[in-house]
């Protein structure tokens, strides 16, 4: 399967160096399109297009209901932290099966492995694991245990590879901020409300630090 | 001041939870009683933890020698009265406080002055259940995991009245177990039901949602986050019945939307669709193994 990167910006799935990048063939050569950071196009006449995510819908740049061959993707980062290897492919209500197979083969003919979600913020992994987050930081807040143990407790007792609070740490509060905000905006969920140090990461990266407001 | 500890009794011995954790004791090199009412379901326990010895045993784990001493450390007892000889209680018995502060209670008359009761709670407060004992001070929180036998946390936690003395005793054991103790807060959940019942909820809504299949958001779970399991598989070996009645355990204390028991798990159990045990849950099971052995 053939297929071409249009890029436009930093891509937060393939860094510069990906060897999925310089696999890619040019657009007129390719049976499917992966657009990065450029304004998306229809196409009828490609097997599928894939439009690279950030905390946006599909529907954003598809508008609602969706085409048969666009779909969207995201490869999970947490933060700042190297991409996974897992993608998390975007279906709309009109997306087709034929669009969905061909996906799912590309990226995992590239050792990709694939899951497929629904259209909405958040998608698998921030919509689940960001409450948690918050809530090791409130925890955290409230002297329910020190970070050490917290972590400690995580890894230990439920096999985590890293603890919930020195992951997003990792990640960047900052980073956290951002991602909380848009769930919380869209669902209004007190769960998804940015934290107390996401804000305060925030409110500084933004040079607000020391000012009064 | 704290009596050394010796001798570990353990309530609620006949259950999984309690026969992990008298395994725990034993292997430590403590004299240890296990603890229920029913002889049969000692005896039902006692034979997996023989199993498991062998089975470590076998795996080059464990000396002969040392699988025998463990089991010479072990007896079991119907009589309450018999626990009368230990330095430490710990119980694990039905995760209900009416019946905690009841069998603290008649702890209180069979035990010695200066002996240490633990609790395994794992959603009550460990305040509420000292309530049960004229020593309060005496009470303390030790939360294993489950399988005892194999995972090393335990969380710690002193009630409002719990002693330093008493906490410190029993940290210290913990350690001598060999164990990796942390320590809590008296609060629902402590840490890891704190955060998981609450993940594992979400992850379900997220099913009922039609975010992605069971199969996709452990998948998603596993391989983007590095966990070992996925949450909708961890509920199905939890049990879907076990999940709600910790829903039930967090919610009325927590007020937290997330810790209520979601719509589609209450479904799932009133359809029998109780995760492993049953044969089907968010997957389907062929074989049912036991922890471990």
């Amino acid at each position: 399967m053939r297929y071409a990167m249009i890029v436009a910006g930093a891509s937060r799935s393939f860094l510069d160096a990906d060897a999925f990048l310089s696999k890619a063939t040019r657009a007129e050569d390719a049976d499917i399109l992966i657009y990065a950071g450029a304004p998306f196009a229809a196409d009828p006449g490609r097997i599928a297009i894939l439009v690279e995510l950030g905390d946006e819908s599909l529907a954003e740049h598809v508008g609602e209901g969706g085409l048969a061959n666009v779909l969207g993707f995201a490869r999970y980062r947490n933060g700042d932290d190297a991409p996974s290897r897992l993608i998390e492919l975007v279906r709309q209500p009109a997306s087709g099966d034929a669009a969905i197979k061909a996906a799912k083969a590309l990226f995992e003919d590239a050792g990709f492995q694939v899951v497929l979600s629904s259209d909405q913020i958040g998608r698998i992994i921030n919509r689940l694991v960001l409450p948690k987050y918050n809530t090791a930081l409130r925890f955290l807040d409230e002297g329910l245990a020190s970070q050490a143990d917290m972590d400690l407790t995580c890894k230990l007792g439920l096999g985590y590879p890293d603890g919930p609070i020195e992951r997003v740490i990792r990640g960047g509060l900052a980073n956290h901020y951002a991602r909380t905000k848009t769930l919380f905006d869209t669902f209004g969920t007190s769960s998804y409300a940015p934290p107390r140090q996401a804000i305060v990461a925030f409110n500084r990266s933004q040079g607000n630090a020391g000012k009064r407001r | 001041m704290s009596r050394k500890i010796s001798t570990v009794g353990v309530c609620g011995a006949g259950g999984t939870m309690g026969a992990g954790i008298a395994l725990v004791a034993a292997r430590a090199g403590f004299r240890t009683i296990s603890y229920d009412i029913s002889d049969e379901t000692l005896g039902r326990a006692a034979k997996q933890s023989e199993a498991f010895l062998d089975k470590s045993v076998e795996r080059g784990k464990l000396k002969k020698d040392e699988r025998d001493a463990i089991v010479a450390a072990m007896s079991r007892a119907t009589d309450i009265g018999v626990l009368g000889a230990c330095d430490l209680v710990i119980e694990a018995v039905f995760e209900n406080l009416a019946v905690k502060r009841d069998l603290l209670q008649r702890l209180d008359t069979v035990c010695a002055e200066d002996v240490i009761f633990a609790s395994n709670t794992s959603t009550l407060s460990i305040t509420e259940i000292a309530s049960g004992s004229r020593h309060p001070e005496r009470v303390v929180g030790m939360h294993f995991c489950l399988p005892a036998q194999l995972m090393r946390l335990i969380e710690m936690s002193p009630g409002i009245l719990t002693s330093d003395e008493t906490f410190r005793t029993a940290w210290e054991w913990t350690k001598a177990c060999n164990q990796i103790p942390v320590k809590t807060q008296d609060k629902p959940g402590f840490i890891l039901n704190a955060l998981l019942v609450p993940f594992n909820n979400d992850a379900i809504r997220a099913v009922e949602a039609g975010v992605a299949s069971a199969e996709d958001i452990d998948r998603a779970i596993k391989v983007g986050l590095g966990y070992k399991m996925g949450p909708l598989e961890l509920i199905d070996l939890i049990g879907l019945d076990t999940q709600v009645r910790l829903c039930e355990a967090f919610y009325p204390v927590t007020l937290d939307p997330r810790a209520a028991a979601p719509p589609l798990l209450r479904r799932m159990v009133a359809a029998g669709l109780l995760g492993r045990k049953s044969g089907r849950g968010f997957f389907p099971y062929e074989g049912n193994t036991m922890f471990g052995a």
